[in-house]
């Protein structure tokens, strides 16, 4: 298979033994230092005006997301008319980035958010275990892809992951890209919870951008451990550094267990001072979630009106 | 272009504290004007407002404070350990619900950043007075012996960098094991411990036992001379350090001394990058440098020179300098005007010897006392700012090839305070350290304290330890 490999590092794929020779002569992780640095971070006192700010670009970069076996049309319909109009009592509340669905949705999803901004992610690759033959992966995608998907959210094969066969998940997810075609970026999930260790995490951030990913994701949120700061921390100096070396730009979407504003503003914050700011746009940041959306507009009422409004005054889905 | 994400100012209030317009010294129990009625301004660095104005002590209030805590140490001294732990146990509470009092107060004398003063500062402070509370019915199992005597009466004088943390260092310990002192805060920062005599007095600790001097370098020349006297501590300079270790030989006087330090701060080419430019961030741009263990020599492995230095570069570019209330700053202001002088002086001079300087684009505020950070590449053992202590914002950045050599670099300078080893392997962290003269060498880390830690250093800075079971026998007669 060729390699997608940006031209700097196109030998390291060439084989298992470069591949891995590669992945584990990155700069290994500190856990102690990157989760103080994380928390130190997390510090900062983002107020008023930066607030307002914030919270705004916050809403603009929700992949609002239903994965749930009892999803219904009806109930995807729903999604996608808040994912367009969030606040139905104040207009100026941005759309959010994009709903996020199985693949059998799309189509209704696609419906619904037709004629505005929104796009249509669908977590493909026999979400969430990913434990199907890649033919079985590749026809999901082919299939979400047809029924228009913008973007597609694949898992990787952890297990392949950690008995150490980095090119088997390489290959996969470079078979997923190009299934993808040109019409929709492809989010390479890790699900970090089950790869244990910051090493790895740091192995299958440069894994993923060498194989093709337009975008790293950390979890699907289906596991105890989703997005914390210190793993977005983690990925988020992975892209700076494919960057670096490269000039190839990547997206960051941390995923599952963010739920207020307060966290989701703390994110911003890594990502401003790890990434930079020029990664503070939807295209290249992300939220996945589904219950943060809810408390980002009652912060944003709160400081459009002075008062607390609650869980009333917003939308239930 | 999108809009950039511009932090909103976030200023603690300044309003949790209330600042007198003049104080009186400490002396038995009771604030006093100075023999002499002479006093002093103590201004905020980052203003240059006057905050308020302190008496100078002179060799009259010196000689009071001494025969106040004689007086008080009779009584101190034989009172059981378990209750001098009450009242130690009681200032260390009083200063965590003072806590944010303390903070702001001490970021407006010192300008340091209220980050630090809430986040590391006042929270260490409460804890070296509990754990030295903890020691004081405990002496007899310190390892010096059973019941082991204190010395009498301790003079202290401490330096401007940490106020009140140095202050902790001190009377922590005297207290706890039955001593008496007379303590001397520095010039420019007088205001933290004369809070602390109010603490005292809150959590009703006998008269004479704390006494609280403030005044320049003659008072504290006179408190170390004063044959009353029977232990001096002093964390300061080298230059002052040795002055007093003259003035107390041949004296019966015991003495420590904590003295100046040119830390080395050792990246192997294997270290964790990213959390090595922070522990290296940390080193450096803690307290604006103005750290006596400050990681001020950094040796990097040839080999990942240009990597590291892009990513600390890069690093130092988003810290935020400015007023040192607000929640969001990293680099607060530099503490005098004379530091200041003391800092420019000697990086003109790394420049003027071919030292290649890099300074961190900051607009600088209008007044106060201010220093971008800054570092030197090409820098060499022979270069001044590779061996003198600069005690300000800026890092030298020197290179070694094999683990050998970066040993015999940080060794070679006149201090021995503070080392640090970044590496992924576990034996090298080992073996790299043993063979490093410092006190203190930290591994993946830097600049961490807890008051169980025994600090103090090698060569010229200084002798005795602070901290832990070990910072006890300072105060004990053994």
């Amino acid at each position: 298979m060729s390699s997608t490999a940006p031209h700097a590092l196109s030998d390291v794929t060439a084989s298992d033994g470069t591949l891995r020779r590669f992945l584990h002569g990155l700069p290994g992780v500190d856990a102690v230092g990157l989760e103080a640095r994380a928390a130190s971070l997390g510090t900062r006192s983002i107020k008023t005006t930066a607030k307002a700010y914030a919270i705004d670009l916050a809403i603009s970069m929700v992949d609002l997301t239903t994965l749930e076996g009892a999803d219904t049309p009806g109930k995807v319909r729903a999604l996608g008319a808040k994912a367009v109009r969030p606040d139905p009592t104040d207009r100026t509340a941005p759309a959010t980035a994009a709903v996020c669905v199985y693949p059998d949705m799309v189509a209704t999803a696609k419906e619904a958010v037709a004629g505005s901004t929104v796009k249509v992610a669908s977590v493909a690759t026999a979400f969430p275990a990913g434990r199907a033959p890649l033919s079985v992966k590749l026809a999901d995608v082919r299939e979400a892809v047809a029924a228009g998907a913008d973007e597609i959210d694949m898992v990787i094969d952890r297990g392949a992951f950690l008995a150490g066969n980095y090119l088997k998940v390489h290959d996969e997810i470079t078979a997923v890209k190009e299934a993808c075609g040109t019409s929709a970026r492809l989010k390479v999930i890790f699900e970090t919870g089950e790869l244990s260790t910051y090493d790895n995490i740091r192995r299958a951030s440069w894994l993923g951008m060498l194989a093709g990913a337009d975008f790293i994701k950390t979890s699907t949120g289906k596991v105890a451990v989703n997005a914390t700061p210190a793993n977005t921390l983690l990925m988020l100096e992975a892209v700076r550094d494919f960057r670096a070396q490269t000039g190839v730009r990547i997206g960051v979407k941390p995923a599952g267990g963010i739920r207020t504003s307060k966290d989701a503003i703390k994110f911003l914050v890594l990502v401003n001072e790890t990434a930079g700011e020029d990664w503070l746009d939807n295209h290249w940041f992300r939220f996945g979630a589904s219950s943060l959306l809810n408390d980002l507009l009652m912060q944003r009422q709160k400081l459009a009106t002075g008062r607390y409004s609650g869980p009333d005054y917003v939308t239930v889905d | 272009m999108a809009p950039v994400f511009d932090y909103a100012p976030a200023p603690e209030s300044r309003s949790v504290v209330d600042i007198a317009s003049s104080y009186g010294l400490f002396i038995d129990g009771e604030f006093t004007e100075a023999a002499d009625g002479k006093v002093f301004k103590t201004v905020s660095p980052s203003t240059e407002e006057v905050l308020s104005e302190v008496a100078e002590a002179g060799e009259a209030d010196v000689d009071r404070a001494v025969k106040a805590a004689r007086k008080a140490f009779e009584k101190w001294s034989a009172l059981p350990g378990s209750e001098r732990a009450k009242y130690l146990f009681r200032i260390a509470r009083i200063i965590q619900e003072r806590s944010r009092e303390l903070a702001v107060l001490e970021t407006l004398d010192n300008g340091k950043p209220i980050r630090e003063t809430r986040d590391a500062d006042i929270p260490l402070v409460a804890a070296y007075f509990f754990y030295y509370a903890g020691w004081a019915d405990k002496l007899d199992h310190a390892g010096y012996g059973a019941d082991p005597r204190p010395l009498g009466v301790a003079g202290q004088v401490i330096p401007w960098n940490f106020p009140l943390l140095m202050l902790a260092w001190k009377i922590a310990p005297a207290l706890a094991t039955g001593n008496t002192v007379v303590l001397k805060p520095a010039e420019t920062t007088p205001l933290s411990a004369l809070f602390f005599a109010d603490i005292c007095r809150q959590a009703g600790l006998p008269k004479g036992v704390v006494n609280i001097l403030t005044g320049d370098g003659r008072a504290g020349a006179a408190l170390v001379a004063h044959p009353d006297v029977d232990k001096v501590a002093f964390t300061g300079s080298t230059a002052v350090g040795k002055q007093i270790a003259r003035t107390v030989a041949g004296t019966r006087k015991k003495l420590t001394l904590e003295l100046g330090g040119k830390g080395a701060n050792i990246v192997f080419d294997d270290a964790p990058i990213d959390q090595a430019v922070e522990g290296i961030v940390n080193g450096i741009f803690f307290n604006q440098g103005q750290v006596c263990c400050a990681g001020s020599r950094l040796l990097v492995q040839e080999s990942i020179h240009d990597e590291l230095l892009d990513s600390l570069k890069r690093r130092l570019t988003t810290l935020r300098l400015g007023d040192p209330l607000d929640k969001n700053t990293d680099i607060g202001a530099i503490n005098s005007a004379q530091q200041l002088e003391r800092i420019t002086s000697l990086v003109e001079q790394g420049e003027a010897e071919g030292a290649e300087r890099w300074s961190a684009a900051c607009e600088l505020p209008e007044n106060g006392y201010w220093f971008a950070p800054t570092l030197f590449t090409g820098v060499t053992q022979a270069h001044t700012v590779a061996r003198d202590e600069i005690f300000g914002p800026v890092l030298s950045v020197l290179t070694f090839r094999t683990p050998d050599e970066a040993v015999a670099k940080a060794n070679n300078t006149p201090y021995g305070l503070s080392a640090g080893i970044w590496t992924e392997k576990g034996s090298r962290i080992l073996a790299v350290a043993n063979k490093l003269r410092a006190g203190v060498v930290w591994s993946n880390t830097f600049n961490k304290f807890d008051p169980t830690s025994p600090f103090g250093g090698y060569k010229e800075s200084g002798f005795g330890r602070e901290g832990g079971r070990h910072g006890l026998e300072a105060y004990l007669d053994v």
